[in-house]
């Protein structure tokens, strides 16, 4: 199992918890099973997010691999200028 | 992407300060920007823009400009018959042609083709707009009032809470700790609030292009833009054809910063040319530029830091009310999560707040939502410092963020270069130079993330040894000279046989937009991936030509060569002998890469100046400026000084002058650079940059993005070096000589 850090706002929309444990070994499940297990998450997840893994963002890359000790942080979806 | 691609290696060619290949160009005029291509039997094409700050469109008669001699098309909203099936489209789209409602003075609400731009503007003024005037808001706090006049109804985000106006869209909170445990162990408590106002990019290039729709429902458009896939992507899913109908170039660009990442005439060019069967040119005046593209976002801030008093941050605190115009933008999160990043903190809480008012929706300006936010965190810390008789850089050091430290957005920290900054800040002789009378020094330190994204390179190996180099990415700080600096690099041989061409849509794969300071990074692996995949080819032919196995031959200097003594006595084959044989081996040689380069790595600057007020009159003058920031390798370091150079100077004009003014009916008051202040060159001190190498790992060369952060830094530097020069603490911004002086004389 993975554990997953939410900011802080998205926490009133899984019970106050903000750190959730999910199986996934990759970010495409680990979006597809968060979807699925927090379906209120499931609006901000669809507008997009992006994902720290130990320390470096990720947006899309579905096989970018998450082991259970890696950190891993939802966060905004991220743009630049 | 393999997290440590970094290998250290002597540079030949990166680091030099190679001639830039579109020097000649420019300075002769021959470089061709939006408005310099043209077509046979070309139309005119301008929009009528409202001059409501927020009207209901009751109706639109366009019949007497359509019957105008030398009219071949008007459009409305009513043109626009396919509905994207993404809401940021759909947002764009009522952006540049008003639906139900215009949204802002200067909102799109029709537009005109005709044989000249006189007849064109004539047509403009022949369409009857019936238009009901509604209420307006501006400004962000009045915004977020339960009363206030709202833009748009049930486009509220869950995040929200009971309470706040629908203009509120957004709401998000992140931090760490306990934030009153830690309020509860301080010395010292200051609390501030702050205000920054709404500025402009202020690229010298005004948004043009020319859009031609074929009968056969194939388009090519030229335009003027950070990203000619995004483009592509954007004008199709708003006209409804397939992306691979439409063929997007991108003409050289005279500047971006951000505000050139979306689309505000090519939809409408392209409805224009479908509806007349012409090709339509359309610029914007420097009036639509400042009405209706895309300004950075206004803030309202509050800051609470609490600190022991050797200095050390118990608890941080922020609220980020940032209004992005009329349409969702998210700005306030990127200040929430940007304000307190560079700072290691036990107890943090920062609240981002997404509002819409009757502005034209906000676009990024460099990194959008950082500088604002900075300005309103490093103000109070300086303001601290102060209190508590300790150096600025010094209390910094003491509470900046490392490697392993939890960051103020939730992860932690790799390796990272704030606290390099900070000590050459503190060892450089700028720090310790005396200051006269009315003279101030302030400094300041910023963060932001750094981006990659999809990214597509191609090399050809041509015939005579020379070699044709293909990006997606407009040229906007010096790419061109950057890719062929990596990929001569990489292949041994000089930057002179190199070229390097911006490539249409239809010849490479989908790019990301040039922003997120990505391009370095991005498309600089995926030159020197695919000039390794050139080596690659070349090296099996050199090996079929001598009879061995590819595996035992080398690339060394531009050429093939035995890999040892074992593998046969040959002289090397360089790089143009290849070539010059490739059709005799097995045909033309080219490399490719292509890739979604994601994990770039974070970024930090510190900056400092000298300021002098003049006490009579509020104005103020830079003295001194300089820049430290940590480029992981510079490419070309003249270009990774000019965005050192470029972000501070921007920074300055946001701090000191520039800003969107509105009248009580919601219309914008400065359209234009006479009433809209940026800085010029003799405002200017010359701006040190001192450039840091700390290698980035994600990156073969260690390169790390350099186009954002440099705008971080600047408004809280500026504010700090005027507050201590002025013997006021300045909350607002610009700090323009009326605002100046009405401090200073209230300081009494």
């Amino acid at each position: 199992m993975v554990t997953v850090t939410l900011w802080g706002s998205l926490a009133d929309l899984t019970g106050g918890t903000r750190d959730l444990q999910v199986k996934a070994t990759n970010l495409r499940e680990l979006l597809t099973t968060l979807a699925q297990d927090y379906p209120a998450l499931r609006p901000q997840l669809d507008r997009g997010v992006s994902v720290s893994i130990d320390g470096k963002i990720y947006n899309d890359s579905w096989f970018q691999p998450i082991t259970e000790t890696s950190e891993v942080v939802l966060l905004n979806r991220l743009e630049g200028g | 992407m393999a997290k440590d691609e970094f290998q250290s290696r002597e540079f030949k060619v990166v680091g030099t300060r190679v001639p830039r290949p579109d020097g000649l160009d420019k300075v002769t005029g021959r470089a061709r920007y939006g408005a310099d291509m043209s077509a046979p039997g070309m139309l005119f094409g301008y929009c009528l823009r409202s001059p409501h700050a927020h009207a209901r469109i009751r109706s639109i008669d366009t019949s007497q400009a359509e019957a105008m001699s030398g009219v071949k098309a008007v459009v409305t909203r009513a043109d626009f018959i396919h509905t994207p099936e993404d809401e940021g489209t759909r947002d764009i789209l009522d952006n540049v042609m008003a639906g139900e409602k215009a949204l802002y003075d200067g909102h799109t609400v029709a537009a005109v083709a005709a044989t000249s731009r006189s007849v064109a503007l004539a047509a403009l003024k022949a369409i009857k707009v019936d238009y009901e005037v509604l209420p307006h808001v501006i400004d962000v706090d009045e915004a977020m009032k339960e009363g206030a006049p709202v833009l748009h109804e049930g486009r509220q985000q869950e995040s929200v809470p009971k309470g706040y106006s629908q203009n509120v869209l957004a709401r998000s909170q992140y931090g760490h700790g306990d934030i009153a445990a830690g309020f509860a162990k301080a010395d010292l408590i200051v609390e501030r609030s702050f205000t920054t106002a709404a500025t402009h990019q202020g690229y010298i290039e005004p948004h043009a292009c020319l859009a031609t729709m074929g009968n056969d429902g194939q388009g090519d458009l030229w335009c003027c833009t950070q990203g000619h896939y995004m483009v592509r992507n954007t004008c199709s899913a708003i006209l409804g054809m397939e992306a691979g109908r439409l063929k997007v170039t991108a003409s050289e660009i005279g500047g971006g910063f951000g505000g050139k990442t979306t689309v505000f005439l090519e939809p409408v060019a392209l409805m224009l040319s479908k509806k007349s069967g012409k090709p339509v040119k359309m610029t914007m005046a420097r009036e639509e530029v400042m009405r209706a593209s895309g300004p950075t976002a206004s803030t309202s801030i509050d800051i609470k830091i609490g600190m022991t008093k050797d200095g050390k941050i118990t608890a941080a605190q922020g609220d980020f009310r940032y209004q992005s115009g009329c349409f969702y933008a998210m700005n306030g999160a990127l200040g929430a999560m940007c304000g307190f990043a560079p700072y290691d903190l036990d107890n943090v809480e920062t609240v981002g707040w997404e509002v819409v008012t009757n502005r034209p929706k906000a676009a990024a300006y460099r990194a959008p939502g950082a500088p604002m936010a900075a300005f309103a965190v490093e103000s109070v810390i300086d303001e601290m410092a102060k209190e508590l008789g300790l150096d600025p850089i010094d209390l910094r050091l003491l509470n900046a963020a490392d490697e392993g430290t939890k960051s103020a957005y939730g992860p932690t920290y790799p390796a990272i270069g704030l606290k390099a900054t900070l000590e050459a800040a503190k060892a450089h002789p700028h720090w310790s130079a005396p200051l006269g009378e009315n003279q101030g020094r302030g400094m300041g330190c910023g963060f932001w993330f750094n981006f990659g994204g999809d990214t597509c390179v191609s090399l050809m190996i041509n015939p005579d040894g020379t070699v044709s180099l293909s990006e997606g990415n407009p040229d906007i700080g010096g790419s061109r000279a950057s890719m062929s600096m990596m990929a001569a690099e990489e292949l041994g041989i000089p930057y002179e046989q190199v070229r390097c061409v911006i490539a249409d849509t239809a010849t490479l794969g989908q790019n990301e937009v040039t922003d997120g300071s990505r391009v370095t990074f991005a498309v600089g692996l995926a030159t020197i991936k695919a000039a390794r995949h050139a080596i690659k080819i070349m090296k099996e032919r050199a090996a079929a030509t001598w009879g061995i196995e590819p595996e035992a031959v080398e690339w060394v200097d531009g050429a093939a060569q035995p890999a040892g003594p074992n593998a046969g006595k040959f002289p090397p084959m360089t790089l143009k002998e290849i070539a010059e044989t490739a059709s005799n081996t097995g045909g033309p040689i080219a490399g490719h890469f292509e890739v979604n380069a994601e994990g770039a790595g974070v970024s930090f600057g510190t900056h400092i100046a000298d300021t002098e007020v003049d006490p009579e009159t509020g104005a103020v003058k830079v003295l001194r400026y300089t820049v430290f920031q940590d480029a992981g390798k510079a490419v070309h370091p003249d270009y990774v000084e000019g965005q050192l150079q470029g972000g501070a100077v921007q920074g300055i004009g946001w701090a000191l002058n520039e800003e969107y003014i509105y009248g009580e009916d919601g219309t914008l008051q400065n359209a234009g650079y006479l009433d809209y202040r940026i800085p010029v060159a003799s405002d200017l001190p010359m701006i040190d940059p001192v450039i840091l190498e700390i290698p980035n790992p994600g990156h073969p060369y260690g390169v790390r993005g350099v186009g954002e952060t440099g705008i971080v830094p600047p408004l809280a530097t500026l504010a700090n070096a005027v507050s201590r020069a002025a013997g006021v603490r300045m909350t607002s911004l610009p700090m323009s000589p009326p605002k100046l002086l009405a401090a200073i004389k209230a300081q009494g």
